[in-house]
């Protein structure tokens, strides 16, 4: 089936089947490989992009499901310059293999959207992400950082 | 003996990497096994290189695998110290398993928290010889003595004031013979060694550019996924392709020996067409194998007189004249790795030459294995490492590179086989399961004199390399427990290997891990006997000035051991060697009636004799407490039916940013160069243990904490 869908501000027509998930549309279909596979089944958060600004796990939201929404991936983040965020993760030097951390971040600029100083209750809240290198302590500071920051 | 060679003007090499006007050094970095024994390359064989070109940049080989562990950025700094060259003039090259013209294979893999310790020596002198190449060419220029020159941020000054940038001395330098000895700085010169550094590799990991293995991208690439036969050892009896044929997108459904690849346009397609076939598998006796069957054979062995591993003093005639024993039963399940990017690989095969990209910590081995089980003419096998999605001791051997070159030869196209999570855990190398029986006998005073241990652990060198075990002991299993920090007059260690009949393979820290919460839990639990203080036994039992003193007194007084903590808090301590390094550990906790755990802060004190980048070995020590407190809480894998139970996050669940405690480190370099990736890990559960045990009397002597009823308040 043919979809039309909105990723970082442009408009593609892919042709898929419709229970295919957003993140193989986006990376086998538009060739944007910074949202990654973790487990197929929305529990790691390594996939997660944001449908009309809410931190979504591609893995399991099916393309057709995206008619009339906004998606944005990692790559639209840093188009005019590094975002704070990723600034601050920079500063903070929190990857370590760093397969986790565009999800990551995408998980926090959306808890940012919502709360410009997040408590430690609050990122503990929104940040449900695995990382299995366990830099959960600088994801913390560097979320911190960047409200400071912003 | 490091060899370095001036590779400058060397004309085989042109055309290559290293060829291209500047200042080339070969060189020879040694590389280890996965127990540490040195292997190739042979003594003068070059397999690593240094280049500066004329406009002042500095280019090293990368000979290991970049895992999250950070090398990509410490071994930089350890040769832009030498060299004296700007930080922000240094970058890294992977090499490739296929050698460059001239140039030995790279290292054969990385792990054994090595890499750092292999390349210091020899990139230390690499960069020393560099520079004073360098220093050369400036006095030659100018008519001066060498001795006039220094080196300093790029360039080289004479003590009138002149100065050249290296770019500009580097044609000089590429003449002349690197010298036959080198003075390395004394460590107080050091100007970027033991500076917390951050990463080179971070600004591509946080938007997305850097390149994993599932990220390869060929022209005409198709995409695959793949299905072992779910009981280990099963082979596929039958499978009809048409119901995957069916599904848009596939374009064919490979069978072999025991799996079934579906190779299609996207993963998605290849996914569904997996999932649509009906395979039927012979599973034979295997599928008769579970944890309850495991577990008996591992008891009956526990009741068994083992393989002499350690037997020194008399330790019968010992126990018959202590004042007091303990005696404790210990044990701990198989693991999962769990990395985050899940097994995969892409291979491409054209005209007789065979490219593999993977994330693979053993690429140098995996050319050897594709030639030989492939039939490759081994000069026309090439493996290409991509940055890592973890590692942890998984990502070696052949099981997730096969499949792709399978799916190449019979597509004719470049193939890039995902391995879903399911099937992942499926396919595992587990760390074993391992028990333990430890007796101490302990003197008046309440110091252990006697310690007898009996420990049962499958073997993973019967797997992987047969040739480690030696009179029926596996020396990758009994690391950690059979050389032992304390002073004890008479010791004996009995091993026995039972036949698990599950895949084994090297888990961060491998042996340590168990051994570690075996040993340090009944240190504690010796200590509590007599009603000692846990620090104050093991002041009394390590070697009078002996690092490992050295890091418990440090230890205590990070963690303000002599001063009570907040009320309701408790707290355990623990330290193990492994990997060259050093590590304690105190965990202060609290702890609910029901169980619920709040563990305030980690307190760690590595001594890794070195310290090359501060920053990397807090982030490393940081991430080994996360590693092995997932383990202690949750980590379990169950064997039914021949098969893994748990496979995926959902079921084997891992620690999350809410669980991770605050987590304080402090370095000692108290010895020559130590590990870093691995040795924070084993101390972690047996000081949460030993703090459970403060906090509530409950002695925990199986893993994970969950089974015993413990959560994460």
């Amino acid at each position: 089936m043919a979809f039309k869908i909105r990723v970082n501000g442009a408009e593609h027509d892919v042709d898929v089947d419709g229970d295919t998930p957003l993140l193989w549309v986006l990376r086998d279909n538009l060739g944007l490989n910074g949202t990654k596979f973790g487990c197929g089944i929305a529990v790691c958060g390594a996939c997660t992009v944001h449908v009309d600004g809410v931190a979504t796990r591609s893995c399991s939201f099916p393309v057709e499901a995206t008619e009339g929404v906004e998606i944005t991936t990692i790559e639209a983040l840093s188009k005019d310059g590094p975002h704070p965020l990723q600034d601050a993760w920079v500063a903070e030097d929190v990857p370590q293999c760093g397969y986790c951390q565009t999800g990551q971040i995408m998980a926090a600029v959306a808890l940012l959207s919502q709360t410009d100083d997040p408590s430690d209750n609050d990122i503990d809240a929104a940040m449900t992400n695995i990382c299995r290198c366990g830099t959960y302590n600088r994801i913390r500071a560097a979320i911190k950082r960047a409200a400071a920051a912003m | 003996m490091t060899q370095i060679v001036n590779l400058s003007r060397r004309g085989f090499l042109k055309g290559s990497a290293v060829a291209g006007g500047g200042l080339v050094l070969g060189v020879s970095i040694p590389a280890f096994d996965v127990v540490g024994n040195p292997v190739a390359p042979p003594v003068g064989q070059l397999n690593g290189y240094v280049r500066i070109d004329t406009d002042g940049a500095v280019t090293i080989t990368l000979t290991h695998a970049e895992m999250g562990q950070g090398i990509q950025t410490a071994l930089p700094m350890i040769i832009a110290e030498e060299l004296e060259a700007p930080w922000s003039q240094v970058k890294v090259v992977r090499a490739s398993a296929l050698p460059e013209a001239g140039m030995a294979p790279a290292a054969p893999g990385t792990g054994g928290s090595r890499s750092v310790r292999a390349n210091f020596d020899v990139l230390s002198r690499a960069g020393a010889a560099a520079r004073d190449m360098l220093r050369q060419a400036a006095a030659n220029r100018w008519q001066v003595s060498i001795s006039e020159c220094t080196a300093r941020e790029g360039v080289i000054y004479h003590n009138s004031g002149q100065s050249a940038p290296y770019g500009d001395l580097v044609r000089g330098a590429s003449y002349l013979s690197p010298p036959a000895d080198v003075k390395l700085k004394d460590p107080s010169q050091r100007r970027l060694l033991g500076k917390p550094t951050n990463r080179l590799d971070a600004a591509e990991k946080v938007d997305g550019r850097a390149e994993f293995g599932v990220d390869v991208n060929l022209p005409d690439m198709l995409v695959g996924t793949v299905r072992h036969s779910p009981v280990w050892g099963g082979k596929l009896s039958a499978a009809d392709p048409a119901p995957a044929m069916t599904i848009r997108g596939v374009r064919e459904v490979i069978t072999t020996e025991d799996a079934i690849i579906v190779v299609a346009d996207g993963y998605w397609p290849a996914k569904k067409g997996l999932d649509a076939l009906a395979p039927e598998w012979a599973s034979g006796k295997g599928a008769k194998n579970s944890s309850a069957r495991i577990d008996k054979a591992m008891s009956a062995a526990l009741k068994r007189k083992g393989a002499a591993v350690v037997n020194e003093g008399n330790i019968n005639q010992a126990f018959r004249h202590v004042s007091k024993r303990v005696e404790a039963t210990y044990e701990v399940p198989f693991l999962h790795h769990a990395t985050m990017e899940p097994m995969n690989a892409t291979a491409r095969v054209e005209g007789g030459r065979v490219d593999v990209w993977a994330p693979i910590q053993s690429a140098g081995r995996a050319r050897h294995a594709i030639a030989e089980e492939f039939g490759f003419d081994i000069n026309k096998v090439n493996v290409h490492v991509t940055y890592l999605g973890g590692g942890f001791g998984r990502r070696i051997g052949m099981s997730f590179i096969r499949p792709a070159i399978i799916a190449a030869q019979k597509t004719g196209r470049p193939v890039k086989v995902i391995w879903s999570r399911e099937e992942d855990m499926a396919q595992p190398m587990m760390r074993p399961a391992a028990k333990v029986r430890m007796k101490a006998g302990l003197n008046g005073p309440g110091l252990p004199v006697a310690w007898d241990a009996r420990l049962v652990v499958p073997s993973i060198s019967e797997q992987l390399i047969p040739g480690r075990v030696r009179d029926g002991v596996d020396q990758i299993s009994v690391h950690g427990m059979e050389v032992l920090p304390y002073r004890l007059d008479h010791q004996r260690l009995e091993y026995a290997m039972p036949d698990a009949g599950v895949p084994l393979g090297f888990w961060r820290a491998v042996p340590h891990t168990y051994n570690g919460f075996f040993v340090e839990s009944f240190i504690d639990e010796i200590a509590a006997a007599t009603g000692m203080d846990p620090v104050g036994l093991r002041r009394e039992i390590l070697q009078p000035g002996s690092r490992h003193l050295a890091v418990l007194e440090r230890t205590a007084a990070e963690a303000k051991w002599d001063k009570s903590p907040k009320k309701n808090h408790f707290r355990g301590i623990a330290l193990h060697e492994s990997f060259g390094s050093i590590v304690g550990q105190v965990v202060e906790l609290k702890i609910s009636d029901d169980k619920a755990i709040k563990i305030r802060k980690v307190t760690a004190v590595v001594d890794c004799g070195v310290a090359v980048n501060p920053r990397t070995i807090e982030a490393q020590i940081e991430g080994s407490i996360a590693y092995a407190l997932t383990a202690a809480m949750y980590g379990r894998v169950d064997v039914e039916g021949g098969a893994a139970v748990q496979s995926n996050f959902d079921s084997y669940q891992m620690v999350q940013m809410a669980d991770m405690p605050k987590v304080d480190v402090h370095i000692l370099e108290n010895g020559p160069i130590g590990g870093i990736g691995e040795p924070g890990v084993p101390p972690l559960a047996p000081a949460l243990t030993n703090a459970i045990f403060a906090a509530t009397g409950e002695r925990v002597r199986k893993l994970p904490l969950i089974d015993s009823g413990y959560r994460f308040a």
